[in-house]
């Protein structure tokens, strides 16, 4: 399967957005690192991130760099194509992260077999170039 | 205070269900309205409010404004107008606000629409064509997971993991709707029986989804009034009382993309249950006939637990071989054929068939019917409402 691109059409990628308390983690995607966010007091993960902790309303947050392995939680596969630029057919996975305790991520399967795929797997974490500006963090099966 | 039955559905206007209307939203906004109104026997230049769909920010859905139906409606002057945001959530809110407005006086009569192109107009649900403007878009759209029919589809697989639920349990609903919408000349799918071959075979769209897991993109607008039962005695309906209804968000909403809280499902429907109930004094077993909104097939059985017709991870189970479901058996559902077959109007066109049930004019009408459940849009803040025929109940 692997996810594959249609640069032809690299206009309808959606690039990220992000405000103002998120800018940390888009950033460090650009440099190939997958941080998430932490309140510094609580240690409460918050992601995707906040401007203040909602559980003890401390605005000391961190941004900690995951190991990248997870399980996945749940996932999609789109057969019929709903934008040129993403090759179907394409998995979307909800990666539960193991060192972040629940925080789950949105990704894309780059390596493996669509039918090999279930619940709870074990996942890593590769860098994939989606663009020529835009590399994104993206699974594939634990070896 | 309380909504208990001092305020009620008094007409209900509907344009054709078609995948191409060829004309605007407004024009047909207009033709449902007047609709309505002929259906009340109301001069439409009585209507004082007007109670829609967000027209406005992230969650923007309705395109007919206030100002433009009033203008084209010859009403000189609205004095209630209020919109409900989330999409198909709005459905049953816009009829508690409408509500909430005659009750207090603020309006005497109000009116309920939506007017949606699905099928020929700009914003194409089953396509990612819509601009996101929020951040929070980032974290799904550049992984490509970009159309509500992926978004349920993902707490969808994980639903039907925790509960053993299976496809062929949610094609006995997408059998049970088609049965209704052949029995009801409006809807988009009338003369079109599906069997449970056809809907294995169709076309996934978006694994576990497949074609006839989906709603219809179509054309058409529904409008609803909403006045006193004072009032309604000098219309020509026998009115549909407004027994209650609820709105809620949930635990860390997002727009249909809440994948980061503890439980990936709806439990935005579970809190609108709650106060619902609550506010009722009624419980599910009171209710004689249901319209779930039935976006997709899953909705359906994940409503029929967190609403407590079921026990949690029973829902896929209700649905097998589809009998308790029919209009014969334990619970009939969605008896204009719904959302899956009759026409994809966010919601409105099924707070109508509930209360064409209430008069007993529907073309699959349930017998002795007293109460009618209507549940909003799901994975959005939603809505719900109870209707009932007697104004004591």
């Amino acid at each position: 399967m692997a996810v594959s691109f249609n640069q032809r059409y690299a206009q309808y990628f959606f690039e990220p957005v992000a405000e103002s308390f998120e800018e940390e983690h888009w950033n460090a995607i650009k440099r190939h690192e997958l941080v998430f966010q932490r309140c510094a007091k609580c240690k409460t993960w918050l992601h995707p991130p906040r401007p203040m902790c909602y559980q003890c309303h401390s605005y000391d947050l961190e941004w900690v760099k995951s190991s990248g392995r997870g399980k996945i939680y749940s996932w999609v596969t789109f057969i019929r194509e709903v934008n040129p630029f993403n090759k179907v057919p394409y998995e979307v996975v909800l990666v539960e992260m193991d060192d972040e305790k629940g925080v789950r991520f949105i990704s894309n399967m780059a390596e493996g077999n669509a039918e090999d795929l279930y619940i709870g797997m074990p996942v890593e974490l590769v860098w994939v170039d989606v663009t020529k500006e835009q590399p994104l963090p993206m699974f594939r099966p634990v070896k | 205070m309380d909504l208990r039955n001092k305020a009620c559905i008094v007409g209900i206007g509907s344009t054709e269900f078609t995948r191409n209307c060829g004309r605007s939203e407004i024009h047909m906004a207009v033709d449902a309205a007047m609709g309505a109104c002929e259906d009340a026997g109301l001069e439409p230049t009585r209507i004082d409010g007007i109670s829609r769909f967000g027209t406005a920010g992230q969650t923007a859905t309705e395109f007919v404004t206030d100002t433009d139906l009033a203008r084209c409606l010859g009403i000189r002057n609205l004095r209630f107008f209020v919109e409900s945001p989330w999409g198909g959530g709005a459905c049953c809110a816009t009829v508690m606000l409408a509500a909430m407005g005659v009750i207090t006086g603020t309006a005497d009569y109000v009116l309920c629409f939506r007017s949606i192109r699905a099928a020929t107009g700009m914003v194409r649900y089953g396509r990612p064509t819509r601009v996101p403007i929020d951040a929070h878009w980032s974290y799904s759209m550049p992984f490509g997971l970009s159309t509500p029919t992926s978004w349920v589809a993902m707490f969808t697989r994980r639903w039907m993991y925790e509960t053993g639920a299976t496809k062929e349990q949610l094609g006995h609903l997408a059998i049970v709707t088609r049965e209704n919408a052949c029995r009801n000349p409006r809807a988009i799918y009338y003369g079109r029986p599906l069997t449970m071959e056809e809907y294995l075979r169709s076309p996934i769209l978006c694994d576990p989804f497949c074609l006839h897991d989906t709603c219809i993109e179509n054309d058409g607008c529904v409008a609803l009034i909403v006045t006193t039962p004072d009032r309604a005695k000098d219309l020509k309906q026998k009115p549909a009382y407004i027994t209650a209804a609820a709105e809620a968000t949930s635990w860390d909403s997002y727009c249909m993309t809440s994948f980061y809280r503890e439980e990936i499902g709806i439990p935005e429907m579970e809190e609108v249950g709650k106060e619902l109930w609550r506010r009722s004094g009624l419980t599910p077993k009171d209710m004689d006939v249901v319209q779930f909104y039935d976006a997709f097939t899953s909705l359906v059985p994940m409503q029929m637990e967190v609403l407590g017709f079921v026990k949690k991870g029973e829902g896929g189970a209700f649905l097998e071989g589809g009998d308790r479901i029919r209009p014969t058996g334990e619970l009939p559902i969605n008896t204009s054929g719904s959302m899956l077959s009759e026409a994809y109007i966010h919601g409105v066109n099924m707070i109508a068939e509930g209360v064409r049930q209430i008069r007993g004019t529907s073309t699959t009408q349930i017998k002795d019917v007293s109460k009618v459940l209507c549940t909003g849009g799901l994975g959005v803040p939603t809505s719900a409402l109870i209707l009932s025929k007697d104004e004591k109940s």
